[in-house]
């Protein structure tokens, strides 16, 4: 019974995107994903709008952070991780022969769950990723670059006066806003965000979804969040996924509201996860 | 209900017991600390008591008269025997001068010549000169000659003893500060003999062993740790540097022998050759430590790198590296430490042989500290012993110093995370 029902729902899923493939970002297709014999993420089809927040949710070890870091291909650097089928950011596939990572991953940017500042200078921090990739050319450049980060990141006022102390003197909201701050500063186009505010208290969370909710207006967001009520606050589009598999997609609305499939509704009910 | 004790009542019953647990374990390895210490101290003292004296060296005042007639013939040592002669005029028998002869160093004639060599116009004059008594005069006068007993048991007879109290009485022989122990090589004589050969010898071998084996060990680290591949051959290779570090240092000695020696025929005895084999020695324990001290950076600081589009070079440049860098190099200096007190390599490579010079670069011939001491301690003279010790001061002072590089280096390097 779940089965069929899954099998419809991703087959719906599918045919309404074909309708907006254009607008789709990001958009997986067929993409399997095994850690030496065992599979991790089974036939993953998925649309990603541009300039929207879209969470992928599910309970732990469903494959959402794997699914994530396929897509900057953070998963190269892990032995014995083996990618099939395609994912296509712009229409082309990452995957493809000749695509490079260095440049791929200044498209896609990345946040991770723990704050990971280089042990380096406030200002240091967001002028690394500038700076290897040779977009600012004098100081004053980059000067510009790095505090419009901090602004659009909304750290400015708390670090203006203090750009050269460590970037781990933070708090952990902070030192997490640095790091937003830090991946805008390459100007990405889409930003992964993997579980952000995980280790934050809930002031720094909500001043990092507020963030969010700026940042989308010029940034695709694909966000993985164990928390439901983050995922239906600050998304537009929620996917779920369950045992290595994409149960559902669509609008997060839809998605708390009237879920298709009964893991979905077992899911975002509190039932399972 | 009221027979049976309360949680409460069975926590407070065992208090006790837990607390003298502690106290016990306390106890334990504050002795065990105190036993390591003793040694310590002990071993430290007992070196610095013996060694101490060689510090100090006992110098005869004579008046030599500079005769241009044994000049020109390089006699030296004429002149201070003649000089002795002049203060000891009763001396008459053939026998007895020369005991009164073996009072000063052989070596006391360079000191003249050296004396004529800075100033020519000394030729014809008397000069008042300090010079080095012989190491037996040296032993009694600091004491480790015992006057009580029978003259036929003493290397010293009693005619000498008898001139050295006259020599005393005159103040024409004290223990003075002993320089030439910092500023001469080896020599056959105790009282000529000085370090600092072997410390440059040391010193030489162990920037080329740095420079050696630090880069390439550090190289080997990054790649293996950062950038291979794991599979079955970087383990064999992991097991085998971990088996390198465990193979005795006389093995590399045969290994430089065979390779540095024999097939490229590089010089023998040379600090060249040796910090090449101490370098084979010292780089398995670099590689290991670099790997460690790599694998201890978070992985979180190389996804942020790799996040914002570092190449993997760039990741371990800029933010691996500097994080794993003092674990480096206190891998570095303990490899390094453990070079420098090696001798057995050494002995292998001819860094044995007895060497007066003292080496001006890395091809002459050397030999180093820890040599030097095997070399003292198998001599037989008794003032050689407290050479022996001083020279194991000086290897302890070497070692601490270097250990106090590696610590501030440490912390100029360390950044916290």
């Amino acid at each position: 019974m779940a089965l069929t029902i899954s099998t419809e729902v991703s087959h719906s899923a599918r045919q309404s995107d074909h309708s907006k493939t254009l607008s789709s970002k990001v958009a997986a297709r067929k993409v399997n994903v095994y850690y030496g014999d065992k599979q991790a993420l089974k036939d993953i089809d998925i649309e990603i709008p541009e300039c929207q927040v879209t969470a992928l949710i599910g309970p732990s070890g469903c494959g959402k952070s794997t699914f994530l870091r396929c897509l900057n291909r953070m998963n190269d650097v892990i032995d014995g991780c083996r990618i099939e089928g395609e994912i296509l950011l712009d229409g082309e596939d990452i995957y493809a022969r000749g695509v490079d990572v260095v440049h791929l991953r200044a498209r896609i940017g990345m946040v991770f769950q723990k704050p990971n500042p280089f042990p380096k200078s406030i200002y240091d921090n967001v002028a690394y990723g500038p700076k290897i990739h040779g977009i600012a050319k004098t100081r004053a450049e980059m000067d510009e670059i790095v505090f419009h980060s901090l602004e659009k990141a909304g750290l400015i006022n708390e670090v203006r006066d203090r750009m050269d102390a460590p970037g781990t003197s933070l708090s952990g909201g902070q030192q997490q806003r640095l790091c937003i701050a830090r991946a805008i500063a390459v100007e990405p186009e889409v930003i992964l965000m993997d579980e952000p505010c995980s280790a934050l208290d809930p002031i720094a969370t909500a001043r990092i979804e507020e963030l969010l909710d700026e940042l989308k207006q010029n940034y695709t967001i694909v966000m993985v969040t164990h928390s439901m009520q983050q995922a239906a606050r600050v998304s537009q589009k929620t996917a779920f996924f369950h045992m290595g598999e994409l149960v559902e997609q669509g609008d997060t609305t839809d998605i708390f509201t009237k879920p298709q499939d009964e893991r979905t509704l077992a899911y975002v009910t509190g039932r399972i996860g | 209900m009221s027979d049976r004790k309360t949680n409460s009542e069975l926590i407070e019953a065992g208090l006790a017991r837990r607390y003298r647990a502690e106290r016990r374990f306390k106890m334990y390895g504050i002795a065990a600390t105190t036993v390591a210490m003793s040694f310590l101290v002990i071993m430290l003292v007992a070196i610095f008591v013996r060694g101490v004296g060689a510090f100090h060296q006992t110098q005869i005042s004579q008046v030599v008269f500079i005769d241009p007639e044994l000049a020109k013939e390089n006699d030296w040592q004429g002149m201070v025997k003649a000089s002795l002669r002049e203060t000891f005029p009763d001396v008459q028998e053939r026998k007895d001068k020369k005991l009164l002869y073996g009072l000063v160093s052989n070596g006391a004639g360079y000191d003249v010549q050296n004396r004529v060599r800075e100033d020519a116009s000394l030729v014809g004059q008397n000069i008042q000169l300090w010079l080095p008594a012989s190491d037996d005069v040296d032993m009694v006068m600091k004491g480790s000659v015992d006057r009580s007993q029978p003259e036929s048991e003493r290397r010293v007879s009693d005619l000498e003893l008898a001139w050295l109290d006259k020599l005393a009485a005159d103040g024409a022989i004290e223990l003075q500060f002993n320089t030439r122990f910092f500023t001469a090589g080896d020599s056959r004589e105790p009282e000529l003999a000085g370090i600092l050969g072997a410390v440059k010898g040391s010193f030489l071998t162990l920037m080329v062993c740095l420079l050696l084996s630090f880069p390439l060990g550090v190289m080997a680290a990054i790649y293996l740790e950062e950038f291979a591949p794991k599979n079955k051959w970087t383990d064999i290779i992991e097991v085998n540097i971990n088996n390198l570090a465990a193979v005795p240092s006389i093995v590399f000695g045969l290994l430089g022998l065979a390779m540095f020696l024999g097939f490229f025929g590089l010089p023998r005895s040379a600090s060249l050759v040796g910090g090449m084999v101490l370098a084979l020695m010292t780089l398995p324990t670099i590689i290991i430590a670099s790997r460690l001290a790599l694998r201890a950076v978070p992985p979180s600081i190389r996804e942020a790198a790799l996040a914002v589009g570092a190449s993997r070079l760039q990741t371990v440049l800029d933010h691996v590296l500097p994080l794993a860098l003092p674990g480096m190099l206190t891998g570095a200096i303990i490899g390094m430490a453990r070079a420098l007190g090696e001798t057995a390599p050494l002995l292998m490579i001819g860094m044995v042989a007895f060497i007066v010079d003292v080496p001006a670069g890395i091809m002459d011939p050397a030999t180093a500290l820890p040599v030097q001491i095997y070399l003292w301690a198998d001599s037989p003279e008794r003032a050689f012993t407290e050479r022996t010790a001083a020279a194991i001061i000086v290897l302890l002072v070497f070692l601490v110093v270097m250990n106090v590089a590696a610590v501030i280096l440490r912390k100029k390097f360390e950044q916290r995370w």
